[in-house]
């Protein structure tokens, strides 16, 4: 009897994990599955490269992709100095106390809304990059500045990590050799932490290719490959939220598809990298 | 020279935290400024009783009121849908599965973490439209559809906190039960899921979290702007998020803008209260949970 219920408890168990598992092959294979139509109906080249003239029966969606582009490595040039100085100040530089609370007010920004950035974005940002950069205000960079407001607490979560977790006898090392906290920062930790914090880079990254609400409220969601900072653009996820499903079997409808197969490549792509540093590494995280 | 780059170093690094926190400082303040005039029960239940409202006898037409109960039936259903599942999975990863398998899950739930809340959607959204055309027309984006897709979402943050605090537990207690005679099974049950409680629901904490500010899922599983109190699993229903993003963009008259720096400040409340929540019960292992690919 006991046995029996050994027996169910663990596949019941084995089964939910094949279950949750099953669901990343779902969603990949949905997607695929309905937006055959649109590789069947053109130029398999053109869809990914192409412009977007649905009027010509074009869909491609390079624009989309180069507007994802543009504003997610926008986003982690802004973030990675920020979020370096940060790290070095929460990891060596600063006072414990000070840490401490640098630390729980980082924690504190992983809690905060995605929409409600968006919102002070639209309402304080955007009229700020209007008169005194100029453009439209809505654009590739009001995005990206406040993208990596957004992906920071990441970033600097997995450098403090990192960097925290190099060997102490190291640390303690070059402290006996009399070298400071700053050049046991510069020249014993960092050196040591690159693979962690390369692996913090690649994830903010995926963060800020993977994100909607951001971009959809203060991209200005033109369909246009940008050229410059202060041009309007639209990203994969934002394509994706605004393609509103009037006719289900229409090509431009299928799109989105598309591009949701693109962001679960990024997503992957960023996923495997990061798993790969750290194995190398043998970072603990 | 190098002493020189050190000291710009230093400077550099504060530099960048001051502007981090002024960046911080200047949200807060501008959302505390324009929010906290209309906090307060007329940006709930807009003109209506709230006694009457609560019984169910008024509708709230313009309030909040229907949004927050939307968002609290969506963090129910979801926590309900996404907790056994992945408190069992994370069991079966932590007690059960072979060095091989481990590694295997392991990856695929780093991946499903990974992936863009957007696609997750996406997926809900695919999902219903294949319910409606090969079951019933009574299928179409809705309460369930969101619940199921944002359970999805989660299970991932579920699954980890659940493997890590079940693996962290030391050797003494783990094996304690098993020298007594108690089966693995048991062991489970009354020993190792006790103690492991709090990492378990520091994970629910951050799961439900996530539920409450999603919007990319439920923008494309059935979240509308003016559904009312939702009736059944199968209707559309309000929620604060979506309420906060078709404001932005939506709104007629400074009262309705206003209200929607309201719901701004009541959804930051109830985010930064169960993160808080969450990484008060367990610190080190929250990190963890987030960050480790």
């Amino acid at each position: 009897m006991n046995n029996a219920k050994e027996i169910i408890a663990k596949n019941v168990f084995f089964l939910s994990a094949v279950a949750s598992a099953v669901m990343i092959l779902a969603i990949f294979g949905f997607m695929i599955a309905l937006g055959i139509p649109l590789f069947k109906a053109g130029n398999f080249l053109a869809i990914w490269t192409g412009p977007w003239a649905p009027h010509e029966g074009l869909y491609g969606i390079w624009p989309m992709i180069s507007g994802t582009l543009w504003i997610a490595l926008l986003a982690t040039a802004l973030c990675l100095p920020l979020s370096l100085g940060t790290s070095f100040v929460i990891t060596s530089l600063g006072s414990p106390r000070l840490c401490k609370m640098l630390g729980t007010l980082v924690r504190f920004m992983t809690g905060i809304p995605t929409v409600i950035y968006g919102f002070v974005g639209i309402f304080l940002l955007v009229p700020l990059v209007r008169e005194g950069i100029g453009g439209p205000g809505m654009c590739v960079l009001t995005a990206g500045m406040v993208l990596a407001i957004l992906i920071s607490p990441t970033m600097i979560l997995f450098f403090t990590n990192s960097l925290l977790s190099v060997d102490v006898s190291y640390v303690q090392a070059a402290k006996a050799l009399g070298a400071n906290r700053v050049q046991r920062l510069l020249y014993v930790m960092v050196p040591r932490a690159t693979g962690g914090m390369a692996a913090g880079i690649i994830l903010a990254l995926g963060r800020a290719l993977g994100d909607t609400l951001i971009a959809l409220m203060l991209a200005g969601n033109a369909i246009q490959a940008p050229h410059a900072l202060l041009e309007p653009a639209r990203t994969l996820t934002a394509h994706i939220a605004l393609v509103k499903a009037a006719d289900f079997d229409s090509l431009e409808f299928r799109s989105i598809f598309v591009c949701g197969i693109v962001l679960y490549l990024f997503a992957t792509a960023a996923t495997v990298a990061v798993r790969l540093i750290l194995r190398k590494r043998e970072v603990p995280t | 020279m190098q002493e020189l780059m050190e000291k710009l170093a230093v400077f550099l690094s504060w530099t960048m935290t001051l502007v981090l926190c002024l960046c911080l400082f200047i949200f807060l303040s501008y959302l505390l400024i324009k929010g906290l005039p209309s906090l307060g029960a007329e940006l709930i239940f807009g003109k209506a009783e709230p006694l009457r409202v609560l019984l169910g006898h008024d509708r709230v037409f313009d309030g909040i009121f229907p949004a927050m109960i939307g968002t609290f039936f969506l963090v129910i259903l979801s926590a309900m849908l996404a907790l056994p599942v992945g408190v069992c999975s994370g069991i079966y990863l932590a007690e059960y599965a072979n060095p091989g398998m481990k590694k295997l899950f392991g990856g695929l739930f780093d991946i499903l973490a990974g992936i863009p809340s957007i696609v997750i959607g996406l997926f809900g959204f695919s999902l219903s439209i294949f319910l409606h055309n090969h079951f019933s027309d009574r299928f179409g984006p809705c309460l369930l559809i969101s619940s199921l897709s944002l359970a999805v979402l989660v299970i991932p943050y579920i699954v980890r906190s659940t493997q890590m605090s079940l693996e962290e537990l030391p050797s003494n207690i783990r094996r304690t039960a098993l020298a007594l005679g108690a089966t693995r099974l048991q062991n489970i049950a009354y020993v190792l899921i006790p103690n492991a409680l709090s990492g378990i629901s520091s994970g629910l904490f951050l799961a439900i979290g996530r539920c409450a500010e999603d919007t990319a899922v439920i923008l494309l599983t059935g979240v509308v702007a003016m559904a009312g109190v939702p009736s059944s699993l199968l209707s559309q229903y309000e929620a604060l998020p979506f309420y906060i993003y078709y404001i932005s963009s939506q709104y007629s008259n400074p009262a309705e803008l206003s209200n929607g720096y309201g719901a701004c400040l009541v959804l930051l409340g109830i985010c930064a209260v169960l993160f808080m929540f969450a990484y008060g019960l367990k610190k080190h292992l929250s990190y963890r949970m987030l960050y480790r690919v």
